[in-house]
């Protein structure tokens, strides 16, 4: 094992002994100065969890938020130096958590939060002018495939998923009720917006995203969900600027 | 559903979304407007290991942002500056109050 080995095991781990040889600047042993370090590391760590999480930490509360981060951080430090990806398996730590049981719509606020920002950091596109939809004659527009914008991130939830997130962003919004959402992110301008998605259309995005055909994704939509609106899911496929271009065009 | 009906619910879909107000009216609905944030208010979702979010160090600091409404950016009243100069909201970064 590697010095660095050693120095690296105790510092997510409080109960591990300070690492035998290692120095303060007057070299005598580094004592306390290595809990610092390592308290440095978790405090660090949860202020990173903190603004990595907005929604989540609104809803739990500082204190909440505050009891729980230590152990997922210690359990999952980061994989990678981009600070801002932080957090991938926080959503699943969520629903783990027995305590939190009773508010199984954590989970999906964390995926929630997550997709804003990977959308945030996605790379810019150029949306479609919604017109070339309609200049097409109608046998070519079945066959194109469309591109969805790379900010484009479709979460399905069982819970009131937007509701939430507009309860706690939005001022004067109502109260979430019972009932499962979809949603759409995507970058239209300068910040990730959120779309709340008919019935079906998350499918249907999906699908497309997939290199379905205008038309398989349609019939397929439609197959699953009896109520698919294209009409209604065009409209927020255009107000959100999911679609970045048609292929050959 | 025959082929013809399907065209036609096709067509018929699209045309309805294009006529709706909100796809024609794609206009910028939010600006981005300089000097108008509070400290440590200004806008930006990058999350963490970045410098951006609520980092303004002064009120109404000049090269922080924050979305608003598209047109009420350089309308918007904000309290005059301590010397007694007005104020106002900028599309473009400001050199006013920015920390030293």
């Amino acid at each position: 094992m590697t010095s660095l080995d050693t120095f690296r095991m105790g510092l997510l781990d409080p109960g591990y002994p300070v690492p035998k040889g290692l120095e303060n600047g007057t070299r005598q042993a580094a004592g306390n100065r290595y809990d610092v370090y390592r308290n440095n590391v978790t405090h660090s760590l949860i202020a990173a969890l903190r603004t990595a999480f907005p929604l989540v930490y609104k809803i739990l509360g500082g204190k909440s938020f505050d009891t729980l981060a230590p152990a997922f951080v210690r359990a999952h430090p980061p994989r990678s130096p981009l600070m801002m990806h932080y957090g991938a398996e926080f959503p699943q730590f969520l629903a783990d958590m027995p305590e939190l049981s009773k508010f199984g719509y954590l989970a999906d606020c964390a995926k929630l939060d997550l997709a804003f920002r990977a959308s945030y950091h996605a790379a810019d596109t150029v949306p479609i002018d919604p017109t070339v939809l309609q200049s097409l004659p109608l046998d070519v527009l079945m066959q194109e495939r469309m591109l969805l914008a790379a900010s484009t991130r479709i979460l399905r939830s069982n819970w009131p998923i937007f509701d939430i997130w507009r309860f706690n962003n939005v001022a004067d919004a109502p109260k979430p009720t019972p009932q499962a959402q979809d949603v759409l992110i995507t970058r239209p301008e300068f910040d990730p917006q959120p779309y709340l998605l008919p019935m079906g259309a998350a499918f249907w995005l999906n699908r497309l995203g997939m290199g379905d055909t205008f038309e398989q994704a349609y019939d397929a939509a439609l197959a699953a969900t009896p109520e698919f609106d294209l009409s209604k899911s065009l409209i927020v496929a255009f107000q959100s600027a999911a679609f970045c271009k048609v292929q050959g065009f | 559903m025959s082929a013809t009906m399907k065209s036609l619910a096709v067509a018929g879909a699209i045309a309805a979304a294009m006529s709706a107000p909100a796809t024609s009216a794609n206009a910028a609905s939010k600006e981005k407007c300089y000097g108008v944030s509070l400290a440590g208010k200004n806008d930006c979702a990058a999350g963490p290991g970045t410098t951006c979010a609520g980092t303004s160090v002064n009120d109404y600091q000049g090269n922080s942002w924050t979305l608003v409404d598209a047109g009420t950016c350089e309308t918007m009243e904000l309290p005059n500056a301590a010397d007694g100069s007005k104020r106002t909201g900028s599309l473009e970064a400001l050199t006013r109050d920015v920390p030293s």
